[in-house]
């Protein structure tokens, strides 16, 4: 099992480049055992570009990235992961949704057997949990964006996983969903799950979050509580701020002084 | 039906079409859910050069046409991994050579390219006792695989990224499906044809996902429709003495179209199911029937579908429906 005062995901000076352009410049982030860290920036900041390489989605050219103490390459605990994407071609239809749910137990599966009842029971389990019991034999393609989404929550909770990393996890859920998410998450975070949460705003999560690292334009500008960041938030004007892209060089110097030298040179 | 079963032949052409009709859809499958589905045309094109390899050395062609088949479609899949913009058209020189090389070869070879043509529109009856073993032996290796490996198989196919972060080595199994996808070309170059084979990969998939939900079940539904059109289709041609290839794969199609409104039927079906009758019958409502103890709150976008009912709104609640009265919900 997981030593609980390890770090079950650290990335050191990670450069991205996409298409030869610079998407990730030097990030350093890390989630230790049992802390929910919020991944936070404005449209292009390369908080998803963040995610996917540090599950190996994406090669970097610079840094390194470390899964449970291990090189990401020599990484296999895959089980111990579970991936909330953005976007999934699984959305496409043509499978049900306990289909989609149950590639979430694929870590664990040995090959040319049949689903075991420990299986079944996580997957049964997890479908509920996110309240699609009663569309588990729907085409994923007729559920609407909310319920699809939390479909693909369902898919990465049924997995049992160590470590959760969700991309924009709540985006299109409605309010009474994203509550029902949060206490599931409450629920798994304080069983000991580790979490980092790709978010666009902090929503219904931000009691549960123990901390907030804020990328701007490939770097991170921010690590810190998330109660720093809602101070910095409200002086820079709110969250529009944060959406500004390389375009808003001109604020670089101010933005530095706010949020207090944190901005790599 | 007895009639035909007497001779050997037949026989012969009864099975290899029992074969095709349970592999192609099989591994067609995954061919279409990675969206590839013009792949089995272009790696027929590549196993004519097989095919006339073997015509010029005078060897048997099924097994050189199915090792061509298999390292063009690594080629494909390389070409496709890499994802380069030339990859494209990587796929059409490696087509169209593999076409010229076909008629070619078979032209030194002295049989000229006319002897290519049972091999593009399949010739059924002269399957041999031989290359029935081969087929069935592939057919089991193929069955097995792709039945057997369907969780995994299925994933790779429908969500790269997602089956990545399970730890399963995505390019290997691609690497299979493409190479499976080419043994199957390559065995039905016998029965339905170079030029036809891509059709029983695809088109029973389309028909069965317009029949059933779900990937399991469309597998299995897709497999049906090919055994019943190449046996069918292999049968009713000896009969009316047309070509056995060019018949399945027409029923095939028919098959396909016929789902269009057969699936406009089930989903209504489907709907009724979901959707009770609408009685507008006030009784029912003076009656005030109280739900029992409901703890889920309804809402618009709550999963339960709404439906507009006089002054309010009423949600379909496992097949009855919930309208909102105070604390509580009535069954309408």
């Amino acid at each position: 099992m997981l030593v609980e005062t390890g770090t079950v995901l650290a990335a050191e000076d990670l450069t991205v480049e996409l298409g030869g352009l610079p998407v990730l410049r030097g990030v350093g982030i890390a989630v230790r055992a049992g802390e929910a860290v919020a991944l936070l920036g404005g449209n292009g900041s390369g908080k998803s570009t963040l995610v996917r390489t540090v599950l190996g989605l994406l090669p970097h050219q610079r840094g390194t990235v470390r899964l449970f103490g291990s090189p990401l390459r020599d990484f296999r605990d895959w089980s111990r992961i579970g991936y909330v994407p953005q976007r999934s071609a699984a959305l496409f239809g043509g499978s049900k949704v306990k289909e989609v749910v149950t590639a979430g137990r694929l870590a664990r599966r040995r090959l040319f057997r049949s689903l075991p009842r420990a299986d079944r029971d996580a997957v049964r389990t997890a479908i509920t949990l996110v309240g699609l019991a009663e569309q588990r034999n729907a085409d994923i393609a007729e559920l609407s964006g909310g319920q699809q989404q939390r479909a693909l929550i369902a898919r990465a909770l049924a997995g049992e996983p160590d470590l959760l990393v969700l991309d924009e996890p709540i985006s299109g859920v409605d309010l009474e969903h994203q509550r029902v998410l949060a206490d599931v998450l409450a629920g798994l975070l304080s069983a000991g799950t580790s979490a980092l949460v790709v978010l666009h705003d902090v929503g219904p999560l931000g009691s549960l979050l123990d901390r907030a690292v804020v990328l701007s334009d490939g770097r991170v500008v921010h690590d810190g509580a998330l109660g720093d960041l809602g101070q910095h938030r409200r002086r820079l004007g709110g969250h529009e701020y944060l959406d500004h892209g390389p375009a808003a060089a001109p604020d670089h110097d101010d933005r530095e002084r706010l949020l207090g030298g944190a901005v790599e040179p | 039906m007895i009639e035909i079963l007497s001779y050997p032949f037949m026989q012969r052409a009864l099975i290899a079409a029992l074969l095709t009709g349970l592999i192609a859809p099989a591994i067609g499958t995954y061919v279409v859910q990675r969206r590839l589905s013009l792949l089995g045309d272009g790696l027929g094109h590549v196993a004519l050069a097989g095919v006339g390899l073997a015509l010029l050395t005078g060897t048997a062609p099924i097994p050189i046409a199915v090792v061509a088949c298999i390292a063009g479609a690594v080629v494909v899949e390389i070409l496709r991994q890499r994802g380069k913009a030339s990859g494209d058209v990587g796929l059409a020189v490696l087509f169209y050579g593999g076409l010229a090389a076909g008629v070619f070869l078979s032209g030194i070879s002295g049989v000229g390219a006319a002897g290519l043509t049972q091999y593009l529109f399949g010739s059924l009856t002269t399957v041999t006792p031989n290359d029935l073993t081969l087929i069935a032996l592939l057919a089991v290796v193929i069955l097995v695989i792709t039945l057997g490996l369907a969780p995994q198989l299925y994933a790779v196919s429908t969500d790269e990224e997602f089956a990545r972060t399970q730890g399963l080595r995505v390019r290997l199994y691609h690497i299979t499906v493409v190479s499976l996808a080419a043994v199957t070309v390559a065995l039905a170059m016998r029965t339905v044809g170079l030029l036809l084979v891509s059709a029983l990969m695809v088109v029973p998939v389309a028909a069965a996902r317009n029949l059933v939900r779900g990937f399991t079940s469309g597998l299995g539904c897709a497999i049906a429709i090919g055994v019943a059109t190449a046996v069918g289709g292999a049968a009713a041609s000896f009969y009316i003495n047309a070509a056995p290839g060019a018949f399945i794969v027409l029923l095939a199609i028919g098959f396909f179209v016929l789902s269009w409104p057969l699936s406009y039927l089930v989903r209504r079906r489907r709907a009724a199911a979901v959707l009770p009758e609408l009685v507008d019958d006030d009784e029912l409502v003076a009656a005030h029937m109280v739900t029992e103890s409901h703890p889920h709150r309804h809402a618009p976008g709550c999963g339960h579908p709404a439906v507009q009912h006089g002054d309010h709104t009423d949600f379909i609640h496992e097949g009855h429906r919930h309208a909102a009265h105070a604390d509580h919900y009535d069954e309408h």
